[in-house]
């Protein structure tokens, strides 16, 4: 038995919840982000993976802007982390309740 | 020409007003005190003069004219045009509308004059004239409009300059209340007339004079309504002349008005605003001359007025107390007169009274003015010396409205008694007789108190007795002449020889353009001959000035002693009280309207607001409840939005599947 798609899937969606594990149960602010991040390459592997098993390039190409997508929003995610801790000298997030309604 | 008559003195009223009464000269132009006075008292008066030339001039204009079209009709702008309903702003200058004119403008004008030096020290001097112009402008509105709701803006007009004026020093609240008291007494009349403009306009179909008098004088179109209904109708509109015009039960207003300025109780409640009621029953004689029943309700109520006020006026104590009640009496006996039919006698008693009152009534103030301010006759007497003029005049007055013989109040008075007799109104007649004792009783009382004798004022006061200015004097000397020579338009002789017009009865033919009845042929006599009726008149004066002169000048202690006599100081005491019908008013109307207000108040705090409010509140509970979601804890957000998402997805695999 090889490697199928299926053996990429799975992978992809243990990355995925390991992903969203992080981001619910972590209380460190990078780390949350780390699992955001991890969150979104499980989907682009869920993308290349397609692609490649349906031999369409539309999978790759989504996969280029998806990646894109990724790094300017983590880019952003750390300047409002600076500013955050510039500010709170803290990165535990239950602290941050600012948002409160 | 004819609107000039009116648009005078609102120009003045908002000249004085807009410029002076609102501190625009004073504060924005930096004007001087001094020279707004100046300006004011020209304005105020002027306007007043103008109009009463016109007034004038018109009414020769309107003798030297045919009398089957003794009118002046002008349009000047339609005020509603409604469809069926059409009401618009027309002035009738006819031969009952003239009169009226002359005397409100030329008595009012008078009374401006007097008013510059009684008001001369008084702060709101220009708010003042402003009030009393507003006043002219509306009366005027009243007597020469040409329809019912004219006459009813006029009639509210008046109604808010009286309130205005009777308030004038509002600062005292109990002068503001009885300004309040006008004003609502007064309501409950206009209610009456309100609901009578309503009739007219149903069974007639318009507002108009021309048209509904037209109307109510064709014998066919008459045919088709129910005499019930004209008799409804003409008690309606008697129920807002009973409130304008002070008779029982809606009088009480006027001796509290008395809280106003000397002249304003003069003009208005003399002369001018409480004679409306007359002059709207004179307006629509046709109505009453068809409804027997309105004209015996009209000449009872009237009666019962007469003999119950003079009664009150007896014991008062309250120089121009006595004189508000007289006015009351007074009316009482124009009413009698149009009550009766006889719209012309009520008419004159109207002139003459107009002038003998507002002489009373100036006189009053003349007397008030000298004493710094003292109403109480208990505290005057012996003002003869000092106050030689007002005395005076004061007593022309007393003896004009007295009856006596040769003054203009005896004609008058007389025509009306005698025209009560003639039509068979006996009781009312008998009444008449014994009020005009009463009459002459009280106001030689008033006259004795006041100025016979010795002076019974306070020591500090005596030194500052002085003879009122000329500005005062002036109107009353002319007044006083009037009130002497006013009754010989009545006389057939007197107009022949002096003023050239000849026949009799002339005022009552002057009127007649006006008073569309059939001037009524001799009736049988009873009993009595017209020349016997006129004795029992001078008999009746005579009876009352000779029965004070006793008890005031001769013997001063009669009256006290009647007073401690046990059967008689019960009746003392109900007089002097005013036999109590505030009291019972106040009982009967106002507390338990105050204590319905206030239970209003309550229900309205507590139930509607608390309905408003709850609703309010329960939706504030709600949002709290609402907004415990949001707790700002970033995690709980990311946990609920993968729960969510999870969600979606299984349902839509689930539902893919089957």
């Amino acid at each position: 038995m090889g490697v199928t798609i299926e053996h990429y899937l799975v992978l992809s969606a243990l990355l995925f919840v390991t992903g969203a594990y992080g981001v619910i149960i972590r209380k460190n602010l990078i780390v949350v982000l780390m699992s955001l991040e991890l969150m979104l390459n499980s989907a682009n592997l869920a993308f290349v993976a397609f692609s490649r098993a349906l031999g369409d390039m539309t999978g790759h190409v989504f996969m280029i802007m998806a990646l894109t997508l990724a790094a300017v929003e983590v880019a952003i995610g750390l300047a409002l982390v600076v500013a955050i801790y510039s500010h709170r000298e803290t990165l535990n997030i239950d602290v941050m309740k600012m948002l409160k309604g | 020409m004819l609107a000039w008559i009116i648009l005078v003195p609102l120009i003045g009223a908002l000249i004085n007003g807009l410029v002076f009464a609102t501190g625009f000269w004073k504060k924005v132009l930096n004007g001087n005190e001094h020279t707004e006075r100046r300006i004011v008292s020209v304005v105020g008066c002027g306007v007043i003069l103008a109009s009463a030339i016109i007034s004038s001039i018109m009414f020769l204009k309107l003798r030297a004219l045919d009398p089957s079209e003794r009118e002046f009709i002008q349009e000047l702008f339609v005020w509603i045009p409604s469809g069926e309903f059409q009401v618009s702003f027309e002035l009738l200058f006819d031969s009952l509308s003239c009169v009226m004119a002359l005397v409100v403008t030329w008595v009012s004008f008078l009374i401006h004059i007097y008013s510059i030096g009684y008001m001369h020290e008084d702060h709101s001097y220009s708010r003042y004239f402003t009030y009393l112009n507003l006043f002219v402008f509306f009366m005027l509105v009243l007597v020469l409009g040409n329809s019912f709701p004219l006459m009813f803006v006029g009639w509210e007009g008046v109604g808010l300059a009286s309130y205005l004026l009777i308030g004038f020093w509002y600062d005292d609240p109990e002068k503001a209340y009885a300004g309040r008291k006008a004003f609502i007494v007064n309501r409950i009349g206009d209610f009456g007339f309100i609901l009578g403009i309503f009739l007219i306009f149903f069974v007639f179909g318009s507002t108009g004079y021309t048209e509904v008098f037209d109307k109510a004088m064709d014998s066919n179109f008459m045919r088709a309504v129910p005499g019930v209904v004209i008799t409804v109708i003409a008690l309606l509109l008697f129920v807002g002349a009973v409130g304008k015009s002070a008779q029982f039960p809606l009088y009480v207003w006027l001796p509290d008005a008395m809280a106003g300025p000397t002249p304003v109780s003069a003009l208005i409640h003399a002369a001018t605003m409480v004679t409306a009621g007359v002059y709207m029953v004179a307006r629509c004689n046709v109505f009453y001359s068809q409804s027997p029943t309105a004209q015996m309700v009209v000449v009872g109520v009237a009666a019962f007025t007469a003999f119950f006020a003079a009664t009150i006026a007896l014991t008062q104590n309250d120089i121009k107390k006595v004189l508000a009640y007289s006015t009351v009496s007074q009316l009482g006996y124009m009413f009698m007169g149009v009550g009766c039919g006889a719209y012309a006698a009520g008419m004159f008693h109207l002139v003459t009274h107009a002038f003998f009152k507002a002489l009373l009534f100036l006189g009053s103030g003349s007397v008030i003015h000298a004493l710094s301010g003292e109403q109480d006759i208990r505290r005057m007497g012996g003002l003869r010396k000092f106050l030689p003029i007002t005395s005076i005049t004061f007593l022309v007055g007393t003896l004009a409205i007295s009856g006596i013989p040769l003054l203009s109040g005896f004609f008058s008075k007389d025509e009306i008694l005698a025209a009560l007799y003639e039509r068979g109104y006996m009781i009312a007649w008998l009444v008449g007789l014994i009020t005009a004792v009463l009459t002459a009783l009280y106001m030689m009382r008033l006259y004795f108190l006041t100025f016979e004798g010795e002076t019974r004022a306070p020591q500090e006061l005596k030194h500052h007795i002085h003879e009122s200015p000329g500005t005062m004097t002036a109107p009353l000397i002319i007044l006083a002449v009037l009130s002497v020579i006013g009754g010989y338009i009545g006389v057939p002789e007197f107009m022949a020889k002096f003023v050239g017009i000849h026949g009799s009865d002339i005022f009552g033919k002057f009127l007649s353009s006006s008073i569309f009845v059939e001037v009524v042929a001799h009736l049988e006599h009873h009993g009595f001959g017209h020349w016997t009726l006129v004795v029992f008149s001078i008999i009746a004066a005579f009876l009352g000035v000779g029965i004070a002169f006793y008890m005031y000048k001769i013997e001063p202690s009669v009256p006290q002693s009647l007073v401690e006599n046990p059967t008689i100081a019960p009746i003392y005491r109900g007089s002097s009280g005013k036999w109590f019908v505030d009291e019972i008013y106040n009982w009967a109307f106002v507390k338990p309207f105050i204590n319905l207000s206030l239970a209003a108040a309550l229900f309205d705090n507590r139930v509607i607001d608390g309905a408003v409010n709850g609703v309010a509140h329960l939706i504030r509970q709600g949002a709290i409840f609402l907004r415990s979601a949001q707790t700002g804890i970033l995690r709980f957000y990311a946990a609920l939005m993968a729960i969510g998402a999870t969600a979606i997805l299984i349902y839509i695999v689930l539902s893919a599947r089957f």
